[in-house]
């Protein structure tokens, strides 16, 4: 298209200008690829770790260590039958999962996996990336805002309760969450002075974002846990209110195309978190070590896939960890806690930034700001009184267990009082 | 229309894309007005906008594209959408006038925007196209200078605009809360308190689940076999829409289980 040979000129920091439509095709099946075996693997990564975290083997029957579980399971829902609800919508019901799909897809068409690469025995080299523009970051978002219509619509043409509701609960869900998201992620784009993937890694080479911009990191991880409708913020497909939520009344292939948009979504938003906050395709050595070998040519992929996947592992871990939220602290929390902290952040960040340019300082400066405020902030914390309990009435201390009127155990601190029967002989007992 | 539309030349890609686009876009708008579910017609729209991001950013205003589909078809119309979900999830406009000569006026006023439009579009003078420099192509940079810099007053005036809309909204849904806040804790409380009085502690049992019958309708057996009447929904109760629970399920489990599993009534608790 033309806007891709527009952009290689500006605030770009890939060239793609020399970009033959091949090496794009090319490129384009190769993200496929990954992202169809990645998901198979995603399956088995997360069943076997949250089986090892529950004392459990996990999957182990189909070949080496249980690898083609998935697989397998994957021939099973293509050749299930695909029931259609009669009170469907037919067209919209067929459409939904489509959309998911291919909206998941599109993310990683601006990801860098890493530079410029040479192909072997040849002179060609390209930078290891689909495309790249300014406003790639902002195309994530919308990428992201895309992939729920197919939730909402799945849920609403299925025509039934449960769906409909698990519907309802991801528009809001994702609604409120995508604005915390897009406030953490305007903190990278201040620092970063680009909104184009390509040019926000190279920006990291002093350092990766995820320090000195910790709080919106942190916005973002919760953020993207809730983005994604992973646990503990699986409301949307929460068993035990809503069987499966949106996908509840699809069967075979059209729940698989949903179970596979959903994997997807975490290897996107992933692989978002590593560009942006993880210093990308960056070797975690300081700028310049060995002559900086590590950061050119093939290797840097290798360590762009060790922090995607050790991302991935923080979900299955959290998954494995955390219990599902209720969902009005859900939404207090987005909206009360999330919102305001990310909005906040930035207006400071934006404050620090202007006076830094006012006053000529360079960029550094501002990190040793913000250590020192981080150590005065965390110094009389650390010598802070602990808040004293509220002095609680004296409770009595033989517990009177049916003061109310019905049995209740002792809370801790009380004691029962001493059994009538105890010490007791009992007549016609021979032991 | 006019000679310099000769000057404006598009690339062989972008033609293609213009063409296969523009009939679907069209199609789209026409499924807007003609189609007769409502949640068709906003996936038309929909479908429209997100044609016209594509075109955006095959112009070169990847900065316009992209924020089109993320504020229009992310936001407004997925909130659109979930009026239209919750307002019926069958519901088909009817089409019975509810204002007196509301066609005939609709179709005045359609017709008044049709001339306008055409008059204005006619008369429109296109200038020649201008290859992009280097600052312009750079697009959210160049914009941000003109929006904060040239326009920031109208920036900040629609900012408050909008804020105060938003506060509007707010206090004009805000409803004073009457009693005090009922927290988890308050209610567990209240239920092991009235677990004195025949209160139950636990959630009211489901009704029952049966191959035969409606299971919403049909009440659950409890352990001892009878059927819970409690568990059926209070208003099919008063609506005289419950149903027995199946005669062979009652029958076989109480004479099988009673004798087992004493009777849970209140007063007949004691182990003999």
């Amino acid at each position: 298209m033309n806007g891709v040979v527009l952009a290689a000129e500006g605030g770009v920091a890939a060239d793609f200008s020399a970009e033959p439509v091949l090496a794009s095709v090319v490129k384009a099946v190769l993200i496929v690829v990954f992202l169809l075996t990645s998901v198979l693997f995603a399956i088995w990564f997360e069943r076997k770790v949250v089986a090892k975290m529950q004392l459990r083997p996990g999957p182990n029957w189909h070949g080496p260590k249980g690898l083609l579980q998935s697989l397998a399971d994957a021939m099973k829902l293509l050749l299930k039958e695909d029931v259609n609800v009669t009170r469907a919508d037919r067209v919209v019901y067929l459409l939904a999962p489509m959309i998911s799909v291919s909206a998941s897809l599109l993310v990683f068409a601006v990801i860098p996996f890493g530079p410029s690469v040479r192909i072997p025995f040849t002179d060609f080299s390209t930078p290891a990336q689909l495309t790249d523009f300014p406003v790639a970051v902002l195309y994530i978002l919308a990428a992201a805002s895309i992939g729920v219509y197919g939730i909402v619509l799945g849920g609403w043409s299925s025509g039934s309760t449960y769906p409909l509701l698990g519907a309802v609960r991801s528009t809001a869900q994702v609604i409120s969450y995508e604005l915390a998201m897009g406030l953490s992620l305007v903190s990278v784009f201040i620092m970063a002075g680009s909104m184009s993937t390509s040019q926000i890694v190279s920006s990291q080479a002093q350092v990766w974002w995820f320090i000195p911009l910790a709080p919106a990191f942190v916005v973002y991880v919760i953020s993207m846990v809730g983005e994604t409708n992973r646990l503990p913020f699986d409301l949307p497909e929460a068993e035990g209110e809503l069987v499966s939520g949106y996908m509840t009344e699809y069967s075979s292939m059209k729940f698989a195309w949903f179970f596979l948009a959903e994997y997807i979504n975490m290897l996107n938003v992933s692989a978002v978190v590593t560009t942006l906050f993880l210093g990308g395709w960056r070797a975690p050595v300081p700028d310049g070590f060995l002559g900086d070998a590590l950061n050119t040519g093939w290797l840097p992929i290798i360590w762009f896939l060790v922090k995607v996947w050790a991302v991935m592992f923080f979900f299955v871990w959290v998954r494995g960890t955390l219990l599902r939220l209720r969902y009005d602290q859900f939404m207090v929390f987005g909206w009360k806690v999330l919102i305001p902290v990310a909005l906040g952040w930035v207006v400071v960040l934006g404050a620090v930034q202007w006076a830094l340019t006012i006053a000529e300082l360079p960029r550094s400066t501002f990190f040793y700001l913000a250590a020192g405020v981080v150590v005065l902030v965390l110094l009389p914390m650390l010598f802070w009184p602990e808040k004293k309990r509220r002095a609680e009435p004296a409770e009595p201390e033989t517990l009177d267990a049916f003061a109310d009127g019905y049995p209740v155990p002792p809370l801790p601190g009380q004691k029962l009082p001493a059994s009538e029967r105890f010490g007791k002989e009992v007549a016609g007992n021979d032991r | 229309m006019t000679p310099d539309m000769a000057a404006m030349t598009t690339t062989d890609g972008e033609a293609f894309l213009f063409w296969v686009l523009a009939p679907l876009m069209v199609l789209a708008a026409l499924g807007l007005l003609f189609v007769r579910r409502a949640v068709h017609a906003a996936l038309c729209l929909v479908f429209v906008m997100v044609s016209l991001a594509i075109m955006y950013i095959a112009s070169g205003a990847p900065f316009l594209g992209v924020v089109q589909v993320v504020v229009y078809t992310g936001a407004v119309m997925m909130l659109f959408l979930f009026v239209l979900m919750l307002v019926g999830v069958d519901a088909s406009d009817s089409l019975t006038e509810t204002i007196r000569g509301q066609r005939w006026i609709g179709l005045l006023l359609g017709l008044g925007l049709a001339v306008v439009l055409i008059g204005v579009v006619s008369r429109a003078t296109f200038l020649p196209g201008t290859p992009l420099t280097e600052n312009q192509v750079a697009n959210p940079v160049g914009l941000a200078r003109i929006l904060f810099g040239d326009y920031v007053l109208a920036m900040e005036t629609v900012g408050v605009l909008l804020v105060t809309a938003a506060m509007g909204a707010l206090v004009l849904t805000h409803r004073r809360r009457l009693e005090t806040k009922r927290t988890q804790r308050w209610v567990a409380e209240q239920r092991v308190k009235a677990l004195a009085e025949g209160g139950t502690l636990t959630p009211l049992p489901a009704p029952g689940v049966y191959a035969q019958s409606n299971a919403m309708d049909t009440p659950a057996l409890g352990p001892d076999g009878r059927p819970l009447e409690h568990s059926v929904s209070r208003v099919l109760r008063i609506r005289g829409q419950e149903k027995a629970a199946p005669a062979s399920l009652v029958e076989t489990r109480s004479a099988g289980q009673v004798s087992t599993v004493p009777a849970a009534t209140p007063d007949g608790g004691e182990d003999s």
